[in-house]
């Protein structure tokens, strides 16, 4: 079985590159927006390659089944955390910093009855 | 029907994560499956929303093409913030989703938010607001390729 093992570190080194990298991405990134770009590849990349480098460790038990609702719970709670931050970020009155603001893209169309500028909310 | 699918699932799912087949811990899981089961009826919750039963075949193509553009667009990502000289070129953009159910809307949304890269900031009616870190992913959604697999596999292919 070093085949599984080998492969099984080579994810886990991988896993923990991305998380490294999007660690530097946080410090490095100007806005809270950007950063949780880099923040996402964490638990998406990251956390992904981490988790399929360990349940190669575990085998076909039931540690690996368990590691994989982990990473089930992960996927489906992450992007509502994700919006959650920047509704409140948004809310809060933080400007994002962009280079090119095509938010009003739609509102010259009028493709549906909601589209434009009625999310009085945003900055 | 509905209603027995989803017990089912729920008690596969207290088995899988007790892994104890003693006939007292058997009978437990299932009365606890069955309190479970009552109260989400009773909270209306086993409906398309809830439990979008219909949506589970055509989840095992879906879920690969996403986990695919995810490693695709982490890789991006990380060249970015990697990269020596810091360039990035933040863009926020509205999107139109052709998505007909709440399900579908939300599995557009999260997809987005899921790709580093791109992050829905906001979702009214079928209008999702997105801040991507580089143009080329604002002006790419705006092309609709993901909108457009979305809404294949909301009608269930």
């Amino acid at each position: 079985m070093i085949f599984l093992d080998v492969a099984s570190w080579v994810l886990i080194l991988i896993g923990s590159g991305f998380i490294i990298a999007g660690a530097i991405g946080v410090l490095r990134l100007p806005d809270v927006y950007t950063r949780m770009h880099a923040a996402s590849v964490i638990e998406t990349v990251g956390a992904g390659a981490l988790f399929a480098g360990l349940m190669l460790q575990a085998g076909l038990t039931q540690v690996t089944l368990k590691l994989l609702f982990i990473l089930l719970l992960f996927f489906f709670t992450g992007p509502v955390i994700t919006h959650a931050l920047a509704q409140a970020a948004l809310h809060a009155g933080v400007k994002p910093e962009l280079e090119e603001d095509r938010r009003d893209r739609l509102s010259a169309s009028k493709t549906d009855g909601n589209a434009g500028s009625d999310e009085g909310r945003l900055p | 029907m509905r209603v027995i699918s989803f017990g089912v699932i729920l008690y596969l799912f207290w088995l899988a994560l007790s892994g104890y087949f003693k006939p007292f811990l058997l009978i437990g899981g299932l009365i606890c499956t069955l309190f479970v089961l009552y109260a989400s009826r009773r909270m209306k919750l086993i409906d398309t929303e809830g439990y979008p039963a219909h949506l589970f075949p055509a989840a095992s193509t879906y879920w690969p093409w996403l986990l695919w553009e995810i490693i695709k667009s982490g890789w991006n990502v990380t060249k970015v913030i990697l990269r020596p000289r810091l360039s990035i070129s933040p863009a926020m953009t509205r999107l139109v989703a052709s998505q007909h159910s709440a399900a579908g809307i939300a599995t557009y949304a999260n997809s987005i938010t899921l790709t580093p890269g791109t992050i829905t900031t906001g979702a009214k009616g079928n209008i999702l607001t997105v801040h991507a870190l580089e143009r080329g992913g604002a002006l790419d959604l705006e092309e609709g390729g993901m909108d457009a697999r979305v809404t294949r596999f909301e009608r269930g292919g």
